[in-house]
């Protein structure tokens, strides 16, 4: 059985968590909500991070909108994602929420927008 | 002069959810005076996740969460003025601004709600030895750089201060393809909330040293290098134990300090501690009318809390109006932060016109394994709680009900304090 300590980043709390392995059996302790449970799951199994960067805007009000991955994407696609999300560029305007990237480096998920920028 | 019954002093998320609570609280003539030239402050370069669980149960950026607070502003119709900035507040409450439209005005509010929020402790005050190049910024100002203006920074980096936007700083960095070699900490702990140092750090294998400062720093147009050497227990660099790194940019994380010059010309009384003002269980200052709400009042960790707290000086400002400025206090007592715990926010409570209940919120001095929080009604420990572990890093709070005081009738005292059991 192989026992690993993590600290949960799913909120501000850091909870420290105890995962144990056993197998495809992995059980948690030391969370104190659902969402520790399952980030210590994903963690040891498969772990994955929210990317969060900005785009350069051509005709806006700001010079760069800020983006995310639509969902949390696997850890060892981080840097393949910033490699697109570095080349690209927008014209404004943008809304919250406008796909800026379809399907991101082959992750089947897609960059965001989370600030609006008018057109000037 | 203009006048208007609460005025509000930055746009920022305090600002904001004050406003919008003084107007959910039946207050309509509101102004928020806003320096930058748009709303939502710090939050727009705090691109990153993380935001908003406690708040929406969701996990937003920080322009995401801006954008709620300024939506649910926009849908309240509160009034704001973008680019402006505020000389001085006098102590009849009357407010000298300046803008391009308005030139230089006054306004003269009922009450005040303050919420300029913090800026960051910079180079000068350190003390470090060494040149000065270009290549110096304290991490907040790289992170507007980076994020807002879309500049590329620097591309070899070591980063003193292990504060919470270096260690953001430190992951964006990387990201954007910068080498990030170190990060030093002069405290034998990180000023940081550990799940940064988990996603920032841990998963770019950036080393974070403690015990650590710069003592050189080389380079005369650009940065060239740095030399970090290891503390001892009274912080002195220990001979023998330094090391040269070359980088071209140097990012500084070393603390937020309130920013309350428009607070001291007010005549508001101030805390030594959280270099904020002091304030009672309404948020509101040592002058009447006067509330402080966010990082101007007591630096925080989250924006989740800063919205609560800012609610309540809006509330409060909004019943302060209602009441035409006449309340009286009934029963203050005083809240003392002993053995460990630095400061609490707020400084005293009104047991008897308090609200049904009150969030304390405190810092702890030193990092503490398995040790109690405690609260004592002047002699009588009425609360004793163990944790796993305290930090600095770690706003920490304890919520009191009004219930609990009618058993103590001449309470004059309130003691926050760790104990080791």
């Amino acid at each position: 059985m192989e026992v690993r300590e993590l600290i949960c980043i799913r909120c501000p709390l850091g909870c420290p968590l105890t995962v144990r392995i056993e197998g495809d059996q992995v059980e948690v302790t030391g969370n104190s909500c659902s969402r520790g449970e399952e980030y210590g799951k994903k963690e040891v199994l498969s772990p994955t991070r929210v990317v969060t960067s900005s785009v350069r805007v051509i005709g806006g009000d700001l010079e760069m909108v800020p983006v995310k991955t639509k969902q949390d994407i696997p850890k060892d696609k981080i840097f393949a994602c910033m490699e697109e999300i570095r080349k690209m560029e927008v014209s404004a305007p943008v809304s919250i929420g406008d796909v800026i990237i379809p399907d991101c480096a082959g992750t089947g998920v897609s960059i965001v927008a989370t600030r609006n920028v008018e057109k000037v | 002069m203009a006048e208007h019954d609460i005025v509000i002093i930055g746009g920022g998320p305090a600002g904001l959810a004050a406003a919008v609570a003084a107007k959910k609280a039946g207050i309509t003539d509101i102004l928020i005076l806003e320096r930058e030239a748009c709303l939502g402050g710090i939050l727009n370069q705090c691109i990153h996740n993380g935001f908003g669980l406690h708040t929406f149960k969701e996990e937003l950026t920080g322009p995401e969460y801006a954008a709620r607070y300024i939506e649910l502003a926009e849908s309240e119709n509160i009034p704001y003025k973008l680019n402006t900035m505020v000389l001085d507040i006098n102590k009849d409450k009357e407010i000298t601004v300046i803008n391009r439209e308005d030139g230089l005005a006054m306004i003269k509010a009922k009450a005040i709600i303050l919420a300029m929020g913090c800026r960051e402790r910079p180079r000068g005050a350190l003390n470090i030895p060494g040149y000065r190049p270009a290549g110096i910024y304290s991490a907040g100002t790289a992170q507007r750089l980076m994020n807002i203006e879309g500049f590329s920074v620097g591309k070899e980096v070591v980063i003193l201060g292990s504060g919470d936007i270096g260690l953001i700083m430190a992951r964006r960095m990387t990201l954007e393809g910068a080498k990030v070699k170190v990060v030093a900490e002069l405290m034998p702990y990180s000023g940081g909330l550990k799940r940064n140092i988990v996603q920032c750090l841990d998963d770019y294998g950036i080393p974070l040293k403690l015990s650590h400062t710069v003592i050189n720093i080389e380079g005369k147009d650009r940065l060239t290098g740095i030399t970090l050497a290891q503390v001892d227990e009274k912080r002195k660099p220990i001979p023998g134990t330094e090391e040269y790194y070359s980088c071209d940019t140097l990012l500084l994380s070393v603390g937020l300090i309130p920013e309350n010059e428009l607070s001291k010309g007010a005549g508001v009384k101030m805390n030594q501690v959280t270099f904020g003002p002091e304030v009672g269980d309404q948020l509101e200052t040592s002058s009447p009318g006067i509330f402080a709400c966010g990082n101007v009042l007591h630096v925080h960790d989250l924006v989740d809390y800063v919205s609560e707290e800012a609610a309540l000086a809006g509330a409060s400002a909004a019943a302060y109006i209602k009441a035409d400025g006449e309340k009286e206090t009934a029963h203050a007592v005083e809240l003392a932060a002993e053995n460990g715990v630095r400061y609490t926010v707020p400084q005293k409570i009104d047991v008897e016109n308090m609200k049904d209940k009150v969030t304390v919120r405190f810092r702890v001095a030193d990092v503490y394994k398995d040790r109690f929080i405690s609260v004592y009604y002047d002699d009588v420990r009425v609360s004793h709680k163990k944790k796993k572990v305290l930090a600095p890093g770690e706003m920490e709070q304890i919520v009191l009900k009004k219930d609990s005081f009618k058993e103590y009738p001449e309470l004059k005292r309130i003691v926050v304090c760790t104990e080791v059991e």
